[in-house]
């Protein structure tokens, strides 16, 4: 066990106090796990507090549009083997949540830690991490105008000269570009299947070439750097070349590729490959999703997409037909409230399903799926859809409020 | 119609399709085949020539560099002119709409040369980012219903008298201009800031592309049931919205 090298200052001790106070008068009022506005306070008190906090740990930050709960799940599973850590498993991804995960460190070893796409730069400016993962970047939350590319602008101006190894998938242009400013990279081909944020170079804007599994601009020569850990099927290849099995309970493919990534930071670690892969497979359900519930005598799979890439990996990995599919999409502030990211969502896929479309916005669903082509009923309430589904598990999928809406709805 | 089967073009899906632009395309195509007209559709990239003899152009909205990019490739291709000299139906959004006017603020702050094939001229707006619900009244020479859209943009575009404002707005901003005007027309080409994406919560806007393609004054009904339910439901939130 690691002790900490410099013992907490006094208004250090203070301000962590201070924040678990307000976060237990948060939790007691009602308001969630109360841990963002104990951050938020016990940052007020000490600005430096989250540097000071992750002075003694060996920091890894994990930042993605999509997989970036799950990979740091992942990790922290496979790092457990060389210690104690600790990590923001429920999501509270932006500083104020991160102070607070950390306050909860006692002894730890080892920080993993999930950060917010914007503010990935500033957090590693803080908290000098030992490994950064970068796993993709695609369009999320459009009324927002965070542009895809200018997110992957930010990581390459604000990353660096950074000390911290990067993790990240070659597979995804704007990663690469993000990435390749800085002197140590490990690229990790984790695949990509959605591809619609990266057809013009994110270096001199000519258009990608993406002839099967790699890509090059073909007016700059910009390209897919050759990997050094690779997902393969249902194995990783470590650096030497070895092929490690995949025993996920995570379903997908998507979650493959969070494995084969979450393993390359492990080895970082000193933690084998086969060992990591063997601790990953504990993981059931993270903050609910995948979780397999019952409800109304029936069973039913929560999975979350918030975004195109999400719903299409999520399409990948559902059982096939007749297996009925629950679709629920919101637009409120935590969604993004511009739907039109389900015109660039392949509805098609899902044909032969039996669906039942429900959620604030399921009207917008509704006229999707018309022109789609596919069949489908709406209805009012998640009870309502239960019962008009044919026999089997039923699939779940929804967007973020969605999704938490589904869970409170099964009292999960 | 140039060949017998009604051709469907979507411009630069590889820069200008940020915001469920697709769904135009998949919009018009499903309800010209529902009138049992054969469609063609073709997606041509920036890196590719745009045809000049399609019958319906679609570009739809993207990020202030792609937005450039297109710009700058469209002129140089020409195609779209040339298509817009052949009589072609050509209906823009947001980024797309502003490179069909004369000039707009680029990535760069500079102003950036459009196809000039709308009277208009955009800049970027000062004011914060117009996002949400959008009610209108259609310009009463295309007797359409009303408009319901969804805005998200920052751009401000200045109407020359070459062109007539495509909708008033009821709620939102459309233009941004403060003078309620939202979009531009003239003839067969169309500007509009709403995405949604704006043909499929106003499939009559679709019927109208296909009319004009065909040049009739009438096509076979269709059920519009979920179309009329989710424009009912807009409406209602946009008018609550703004109470
Ligand atoms: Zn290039």
């Amino acid at each position: 066990m690691a002790e900490r090298t410099q013992p907490l200052s006094a208004r250090a001790r203070l301000a962590v106090t201070a924040g678990k106070a307000a976060a237990a008068v948060s939790r007691a009022a009602g308001r969630g796990s109360g841990s963002v506005i104990g951050g938020r306070i016990a940052l007020k008190l000490d600005p430096d507090l989250l540097s000071r906090l992750a002075g003694h740990l060996d920091v890894v930050l994990v930042s993605a549009t999509n997989g970036k709960t799950t990979t740091t799940r992942l990790i922290a599973e496979a790092l457990r083997a060389g210690g104690e850590v600790v990590s923001n498993a429920l999501g509270a991804n932006m500083p104020a949540g991160i102070t607070s995960a950390l306050s909860s460190g006692g002894n730890a070893r080892y920080g993993v830690l999930e950060v917010d796409e914007k503010y990935l730069a500033a957090v590693a400016r803080e908290v000098s991490p030992k490994a950064i993962a970068l796993l993709n970047l695609s369009r999320d939350q459009l009324d927002r105008a965070a542009e895809t590319r200018m997110l992957a602008e930010r990581w390459r101006e604000g990353l660096q000269g950074t000390k911290a190894t990067l993790i990240a998938n070659c597979d995804d242009p704007l990663v690469v570009w993000a990435a390749s400013s800085s002197p140590n990279v490990v690229w990790v081909a984790a695949g990509q299947e959605w591809k619609d944020d990266a057809w013009s170079c994110p270096s001199c804007g000519g258009v990608l070439s993406r002839p099967g599994d790699t890509w090059q601009c073909s007016s700059c020569g910009f390209g897919r750097p050759s990997p050094t850990w690779v997902l393969s099927g249902d194995t990783v290849l470590d650096p030497h070349g070895t092929a490690w099995p995949i025993q996920l309970q995570l379903p997908g493919r998507a979650n493959k590729a969070n494995a084969t990534t979450a393993a390359a930071v492990a080895a970082t670690f000193g933690v084998a490959p086969q060992i990591a892969l063997q601790r990953m497979q504990s993981v059931t359900a993270v903050a609910g999703r995948y979780d397999v519930v019952s409800y109304q005598g029936r069973d039913i799979r929560l999975l979350l997409a918030k975004n195109p890439a999400g719903w299409l990996e999520t399409f990948s990995l559902i059982d096939p037909p007749p297996t009925p599919v629950i679709l629920s999409v919101n637009a409120r502030s935590a969604d993004g409230t511009d739907t039109s990211w389900l015109w660039d969502v392949d509805y098609t896929r899902l044909a032969g399903h039996p669906i039942a479309v429900i959620g604030d916005r399921r009207l917008d669903l509704a006229v999707r799926l018309e022109v789609a082509g596919v069949d489908f009923r709406v209805c009012t309430t998640l009870q309502e859809a239960v019962q008009q589904s044919p026999p089997g598990r039923i699939e779940a999928i929804a967007n973020y409020t969605a999704f938490q809406d589904l869970r409170r709805t099964v009292g999960n | 119609m140039s060949t017998s089967s009604l051709r469907l073009v979507w411009v630069y899906p590889d820069l200008l399709s940020t915001y469920g632009d697709q769904g135009n395309v998949l919009v018009t195509e499903r309800r010209a085949r529902q009138r049992g007209l054969p469609v063609e559709r073709v997606d041509i990239r920036s890196d590719q020539p745009v045809p000049t003899s399609g019958d319906i152009y679609l570009i739809g909205g993207g990020e202030d560099r792609p937005q450039r990019l297109a710009a700058e490739r469209l002129r140089r291709d020409g195609g779209l002119n040339r298509a817009a000299d052949n009589g072609a139906v050509i209906f823009s959004v947001c980024a797309g709409y502003q490179i069909l006017g004369h000039e707009f603020i680029n990535d760069l702050g500079q102003r950036e040369p459009g196809l000039g094939l709308l009277d208009v001229t955009s800049a970027r707006g000062t004011a914060e980012r117009c996002v949400g619900d959008v009610l209108a009244d259609i310009d009463e020479q295309l007797a359409l219903p009303q408009l319901t859209g969804f805005e998200n943009h920052q751009g401000v575009t200045h109407l020359g008298p070459g062109v007539r404002p495509f909708a008033r707005v009821r709620l939102g901003n459309g233009n941004g201009t403060g003078d309620g005007t939202e979009g531009a027309w003239c003839d067969t080409i169309f500007g509009t800031y709403m995405h949604g994406p704006v043909l499929a919560r106003n499939p009559h806007i679709a019927d109208l592309l296909i009319r004009l393609a065909l040049d009739v004054n009438a096509l076979t009904p269709v059920d519009d049931r979920w179309y009329d339910a989710l424009r009912a439901e807009r409406i209602a939130a946009a008018t609550a919205a703004a109470t």
